[in-house]
């Protein structure tokens, strides 16, 4: 079958994971690109006997090389020329997204628009002309509504008729007027003596580039024989217009875009949309925030009430397989380790999915419904003044979530400071796995008080967090947090297929990145509580104290013994660094107790254990709220920082505040007269 | 009439870009946003502080304050 690639393209919010999902029916691989932090999804799509490869490149307004996507999106279509590239326009919103079609008719790639949101541009009273569209621009125009699935057969045809033909046609020829095309030619011209450049890339794609003072293709050219030449037109060409040639390139593209195309092809007025009333509301100065406020609240509790009988179901599910397992199998060790080990770790990883799914759910829901740019609009008010960045406020909401995906999200953010900094205190959102800690903890010594030893730990984090940022602002990362750049789309009806592929796409992601790591954990817990066998399985009697994870907790009892923490705490702390649900399931084993026990289970175990006071309690749950970020977590913020620097910082720096933040809890609590 | 800060327009009023002033690397992002010299700007929403969100060419874009000062527009005529 012939095979051919084909690339898209197109602004945020245009729509273009929906023409993926549609075009190749969900099924994405998902991966970063090669040395980047970026992800990438490839997919498949046949038709008419063609096979495609789907390639989705990053969301972008431009393609300089001043940003990592862009870069990407670029490199991809110079260095890998994919043999058509469909740039999804958004007709609801022509003369911003026609800059980028623009640039990609100058780099010369085989393209395609895809005229997407067809039916929002009617709604608003646009008319506009695609075939008009498709003979100025010399590409084929393909009208499309993604959310309906409409126009995608035709934009298939289009696809595979263009990747045939061997003639491409008449281009726009995109003129910067007399003095600028003039020196373009020029140096189009001492380019094209360069025979490996020209082969290569679009030489009047280099000279424009040259003219923008484009790190990446100066780089290129720098090797060049001919750049001696390059650099007199270059500086010849600074010396009469100007500095800032950039800037009037794009001056320049948005002209012919406003005054050469869009008179041709569109016809509407501006009415007061929807959008312009949900946003009086929204975005309001009084309600805005509240608003907001409500929105998390439910989303919040979307995920945990939904998603808490399907955790419980598949929990249960594996403890009933390790009853079944204890049952037949008739060598203790064996059993032990299939029923404890092996279905302890799996229902622990699937345990994690459903709450991970419905996050990711209510998250694309507000994301797809446009909502969520409303909400850094209005939290960059309270953001900004507490050093960082409007932007950064998603990835904290996530990190509510789980900390992984959370630290993902920060790649949103432009800045590198505002990025790290926002790493950096993530870890301090209480995620979803430290809930059954402090549920646990929490019911044991404050009883009938849990749920505000609970919400105060939610509590306690963000203030943290609003004062370790504030602190590495004036610190670390002097300056103010870089401006908000960021644009509100139209609000939208969200699918609820994309919503789906999108929560399931996460899903599976974290399965696959920190599913293993929890798997084997549980895997090593067992081990340690369970060995050395002979001394902790005396005679039908489990003496948990001679066990491996009780020499660990012992060994390190000393330093935790102003908390107020005894072995078994210590010991179980040093589980949850690797994944913090699992101070839970080691408190339980080394209390003995059986999978069945369930959280109330460990509580009244706890409680009757005596080993914390309600005092020393609340420091375990602080501190494990605070000391290191999971293992899963840690691997993330090194992939996002690409730095052992700031990995190992942010472990350090955890450490201590937890120790100081217990410290404080147990010292006032004792001054307070508790005991 | 000389121009003020995009930040200064209040809400509801529609003004011409003068210049955006400011880094390279500034300069170069709102141009590619479409704030460039000439083009027809209205602000939407606009709080005593925090970011005003700017309709421009036909999309809705969200501006710190500080880069709003940055902006120079002249006041168009009329309410």
């Amino acid at each position: 079958m012939e095979k051919i690639r084909v690339a898209l393209i197109g602004n945020p919010n245009v729509g273009k994971s929906q023409i993926f999902n549609n075009l190749t029916g969900g099924r994405a691989h998902v991966g970063n690109w090669p040395g980047k932090t970026v992800e990438k999804k490839e997919g498949f799509c046949e038709h008419k006997g063609v096979e495609m490869q789907i390639i989705d490149l990053p969301g972008t307004y431009s393609l300089t090389a001043h940003s990592i996507d862009e870069l990407i999106a670029r490199n991809f279509l110079v260095e890998e020329k994919p043999d058509v590239v469909v740039d999804i326009v958004d007709a609801s919103n022509l003369e911003r997204n026609l800059y980028l079609t623009l640039q990609l008719l100058e780099l010369e790639a085989n393209v395609v628009i895809a005229l997407n949101k067809w039916d929002v541009a009617k709604s608003l009273g646009y008319e506009i002309d695609a075939k008009e569209l498709s003979r100025i621009l010399g590409v084929p125009v393909v009208p499309t509504i993604a959310t309906k699935k409409t126009g995608m057969e035709e934009l298939k045809d289009v696809v595979v008729e263009v990747a045939k033909a061997k003639d491409k046609g008449k281009r726009l020829a995109i003129s910067y007027g007399k003095p600028y095309d003039e020196i373009i030619s020029k140096m189009t011209f001492i380019l094209q003596k360069d025979e490996k450049l020209s082969a290569k890339y679009p030489v009047r794609w280099l000279a424009i580039k040259l003219l923008e003072m484009d790190e990446e293709v100066l780089k290129l050219v720098s090797k060049s024989p001919i750049f001696d030449e390059l650099k007199a037109q270059l500086l010849e060409a600074k010396k009469n217009l100007g500095e800032d040639i950039e800037t009037a390139l794009a001056e320049r593209r948005y002209s012919i875009i406003s005054e050469v195309i869009l008179p041709q092809v569109f016809r509407g007025a501006k009415p007061l949309t929807l959008t312009d009333l949900l946003d009086k509301a929204f975005l309001s100065k009084h309600l805005g925030i509240p608003i907001f406020l409500a929105m998390w609240w439910v989303v919040f509790r979307f995920t945990f009430d939904v998603s808490s009988p399907f955790s419980e179901a598949i929990s249960m599910c594996f403890s009933k397989l390790g009853e079944i397992a204890n049952t037949y199998i008739s060598d203790p060790r064996l059993a032990s380790f299939i029923a404890d080990g092996l279905f302890k770790g799996l229902g622990t990883v699937l345990s994690f999915l459903p709450p991970i799914f419905f996050l990711f759910l209510g998250l694309a829901l507000l994301e797809d419904s446009g909502y969520m740019a409303r909400a850094s609009f209005v939290m960059d008010r309270v953001m900004h003044k507490l050093g960082l960045h409007g932007r950064s406020f998603i990835p904290m909401l996530i990190g509510f979530g789980c900390n992984v995906p959370a630290v993902m999200a920060t790649r949103t953010i432009g800045d590198e400071k505002d990025r790290i900094l926002t790493i950096l205190v993530n870890p301090l959102m209480s995620c979803s796995a430290r809930l059954p800690v402090y549920i646990v903890v929490g019911t044991a010594v404050l009883g009938a008080h849990a749920a505000v030893g609970v919400f105060s730990m939610y509590i306690l984090g963000i203030v943290l967090a609003i004062l370790m940022a504030l602190l590495f602002r004036k610190t670390l990362f002097k300056g103010k947090p870089s401006p908000l750049i960021l644009e509100l789309p139209l609000y939208a009806r969200p699918t609820l297929k994309s919503t789906l592929i999108h929560a399931w796409e996460r899903g599976r992601l974290f399965l696959k990145k920190a599913g293993t790591i929890i798997f084997l954990v549980v895997i090593v817990v067992w081990f340690l509580s369970n060995y050395p066998y002979e001394a902790v399985h005396q005679g039908g009697e489990v003496m948990i104290e001679n066990s491996y994870i009780a020499m660990l907790g012992k060994s390190v009892e000393t330093i935790f013994r102003p908390l107020g923490f005894n072995w078994m705490a210590a010991a179980a702390l040093f589980f949850g660094f690797v994944a913090k649900e699992c101070v839970v399931g080691a408190i339980a084993t080394m209390l003995g107790l059986s999978e069945e026990a369930g959280e109330e289970g460990v509580s009244e175990a706890l409680r009757s254990a005596g080993i914390f006071t309600p005092v020393t309690g609340l420091a375990f749950m602080a501190f494990t709220l605070i000391y290191i970020p999971c293992l899963a977590t840690i691997g993330a913020i090194y992939r996002e920082t690409n730095s052992w620097k700031w990995t190992i910082f942010a472990v350090v720096y955890g450490l201590i505040l937890a120790y100081i933040v217990a410290l404080i809890i147990v010292t006032l609590g004792r001054l307070l007269g508790f005991t | 009439m000389t121009g003020i800060p995009l930040s200064m327009l209040p809400e509801g009023r529609e003004a011409i870009v003068v210049e955006v002033r400011g880094g390279w690397g500034l300069v170069r992002r709102l141009a590619e946003l479409g704030f460039t010299s000439g083009t027809k700007v209205k602000v939407l929403n606009s709080a005593p502080s925090g970011p005003l969100l700017v309709m421009v060419r036909g999309s809705r874009v969200a501006l710190g304050r500080g880069l709003a000062m940055k902006i120079i527009v002249k006041p168009e005529k009329g309410d």
